[in-house]
């Protein structure tokens, strides 16, 4: 058997794709999620530093690096990651060692410091910049808060197709363990099997299984009252034209995700890179990560919350923050086996 | 050198961009994609191993048969549907609108082309769902007590196929229509034809290369649309395009992907051969 990279196979789709040109003088390009993409967030860096940054966005941590792999070395500076699958890129030797006396780790939230995942072997190879929540979002004008209490709720035959299932198999198969009371953390491809008449149950009475935009967009029209997987980081840009969305932590918990800001090991632009990763980490930075048009999430950095508006602390749930990080979960992190199985699941309830 | 040699040489020299062309295009990625359907995913590397087990799974694995199964239903669906509506569409703006007015009567029919092909499905998105135009006017007029669901159905996702589709075989039948000699159908009836079966043996055998061309474009098309079931299927069953986009979004497995890309192929190789005989580019 031959191992092979084949990298001259995937179809170059993300290099054609991608608008600007790399390699240019003064630039820095940024493998990013779709929040890095608001102007608000990049030009006070760009004015401060002369520079324009160039965004690729990409969706799931398999689309990232499929990229990167058809990617030549050096043409990515900066890469935003699941926080959970930072070592997942280490161990690839995609990422830089940051300087840790130049983070503002001291003055986050100390649950999403996440050394367990951005610092490997005593290096830290990334730090986190933005968290939140999957977990229920529902309009609170035709749904029962007290019914969202347990996440039993979702089962109950009121609900039946008026419920959204958000489309991102690592955490709602969390969630669904949370539900029958596995940790995140204790799943197997053995007990990811038991969850297979729940889940398959939960798509017998939900209406759709979308992603971000068909759910938004499901949940701001009314097709569904219910979303599994929602919480702020899909109604608060909402929270303007519809304040009755609103979302809730179960008794059983939630998934808690968070993604993390790295320096790419092969970037010409080291240093460069480093100042955005500061300035995104810094509290205006992170003010104006919180709010980025594409979704809203909690900066990590608590000094934030000196640039954000009375307002937008509300819709985030500022106060509340230590009860929620207190009841909720990481990701899982599955390995291959662990992963392939939760995939294999997801994709059998969606074809039920 | 012979004159007929040089010639040969000359018309060969024509035909190298193009040789070139699908070489580069088609010939080496579609052998690439060939020996890697024949790898796997084992962990997060790709495994070169020659075997079939990707296939096997393709057509032993419920989830990825039911995807096969999906796509064919609605294309089959969506194709029929769209011919149904499109012949009579092509007939009436080819025999019954002046010629003078035909040509803006073909634009207003293909004017949703114009469009985005998403912006297209999110618009049908709203306009299917429970406050949509269609919901609202039903129970308006009161034909429902209260809304029903379309949208996030295989329905919606047929119905976003069939408005596309229509205006591609209204095109091609059109085209075919009015290349038709009136005599064709003076004939018939001079001979004792009824309307009704002046159409059925002379007129609609007559147009079956446009239909069948158009027929044979919806088929490709339909069965290869990812963008359409994501935005108006809701995500309650996945199509073939979905479940590739699928292995190389969610799971990086190009093998599969590649696999899976290959059936597609098949899929669409038959419908060729099943449709050959009819499909006369010249009279559309």
């Amino acid at each position: 058997m031959r191992n092979l990279t084949l990298k001259a196979v995937p179809v170059t789709v993300a290099l054609l794709t991608s608008t600007t040109a790399l390699y240019a003088e003064g630039e820095l390009n940024a493998l990013i999620w779709c929040d890095h993409a608001d102007a608000a967030l990049l030009e006070p860096f760009e004015q401060a530093h002369d520079v324009r940054v160039n965004v690729k966005e990409y969706e799931g941590t398999a689309a990232g690096l499929a990229i990167i792999d058809q990617s030549r070395p050096g043409d990515w500076d900066v890469m935003v990651i699941d926080g959970v699958d930072v070592g997942r890129a280490v161990d690839l030797g995609l990422l830089a060692p940051l300087p840790v006396d130049q983070l503002a780790t001291a003055s986050f939230f100390p649950e999403v410091v996440m050394a367990e995942n951005n610092v490997i072997n005593g290096v830290t190879y990334a730090v986190t910049e933005k968290f939140g929540y999957n977990t229920i979002a529902y309009d609170r004008t035709k749904v029962d808060p007290a019914d969202l209490e347990s996440m039993s709720g979702l089962w109950l035959e009121k609900y039946a197709g008026r419920i959204g299932i958000y489309d991102y198999y690592l955490p709602m198969v969390g969630m669904v363990g949370l539900e029958q009371g596995i940790n995140t953390a204790d799943l197997t491809p053995e007990n990811v099997e038991s969850l297979r008449d729940r889940l398959y149950s939960l798509k017998a009475a939900s209406r759709q299984v979308g992603e971000v935009v068909s759910s938004q967009t499901a949940l701001a029209t009314g097709e569904i009252d219910i979303l599994f997987g929602g919480g702020e980081w899909l109604t608060a840009v909402l929270a303007a034209e519809n304040p009755d969305l609103d979302w809730t932590i179960p008794s059983e918990g939630a998934v808690r995700w968070a993604q993390s800001i790295a320096v790419m090991a092969d970037s010409e632009r080291q240093d460069l890179a480093l100042e955005f990763v500061k300035y995104v980490t810094s509290p205006e930075g992170q003010a104006r990560l919180a709010t980025s048009s594409c979704y809203w999430g909690m900066p990590a950095n608590t000094e934030a919350g000196e640039f954000l508006a009375d307002d937008q602390k509300a819709i985030l749930r500022w106060d509340q923050q230590p009860e929620y990080l207190q009841n909720t979960q990481l990701y899982p992190t599955p390995d291959a086996e662990l992963d392939r199985a939760m995939q294999d699941l997801w994709t059998d309830m969606i074809q039920q | 050198m012979s004159i007929e040699k040089t010639e040969k040489i000359r018309a060969f020299g024509f035909v190298v961009p193009a040789l070139l062309w699908t070489v580069a295009f088609f010939v080496i990625p579609f052998a690439v994609m060939v020996v890697l359907s024949l790898a796997h995913l084992e962990g997060r590397d790709v495994v070169q191993t020659f075997d079939l087990g990707n296939y096997v799974r393709i057509f032993s694995e419920p989830s990825l048969v039911k995807g096969i199964v999906v796509s064919l239903e609605i294309t089959f669906v969506v194709t029929i549907v769209s011919v149904l509506l499109a012949w009579p569409l092509a007939w009436i703006i080819a025999m019954q609108v002046p010629k003078k007015w035909q040509r803006l009567a073909i634009m207003l029919a293909v004017l949703p082309f114009w469009t985005s092909y998403v912006v297209r499905s999110y618009s049908w998105a709203l306009v299917l769902g429970e406050n949509g135009v269609v919901m609202q006017t039903l129970i308006g007029i009161g034909i429902l007590d209260e809304p029903i669901q379309i949208m996030a159905t295989r329905t919606a996702t047929i119905i976003g196929f069939v408005h596309f589709f229509v205006m591609l075989l209204t095109l091609t039948i059109y085209s075919n229509l009015v290349q038709l000699s009136p005599n064709y159908a003076r004939a018939a009836q001079d001979l004792g034809a009824s309307i009704w079966n002046t159409m059925r043996l002379v007129i609609v055998p007559l147009t079956l290369p446009g239909i069948m061309t158009g027929a044979f474009l919806t088929f490709v098309l339909c069965i290869g649309d990812y963008i359409t079931p994501q935005i108006l299927g809701g995500g309650n069953e996945l199509t073939m395009p979905q479940l590739i986009m699928l292995q190389l979004g969610r799971r990086g497995d190009f093998p599969m992907a590649s696999a899976l890309s290959i059936v597609l192929m098949c899929i669409v190789t038959l419908a060729y051969f099943a449709s050959a005989r009819w499909l006369k580019m010249e009279r559309v």
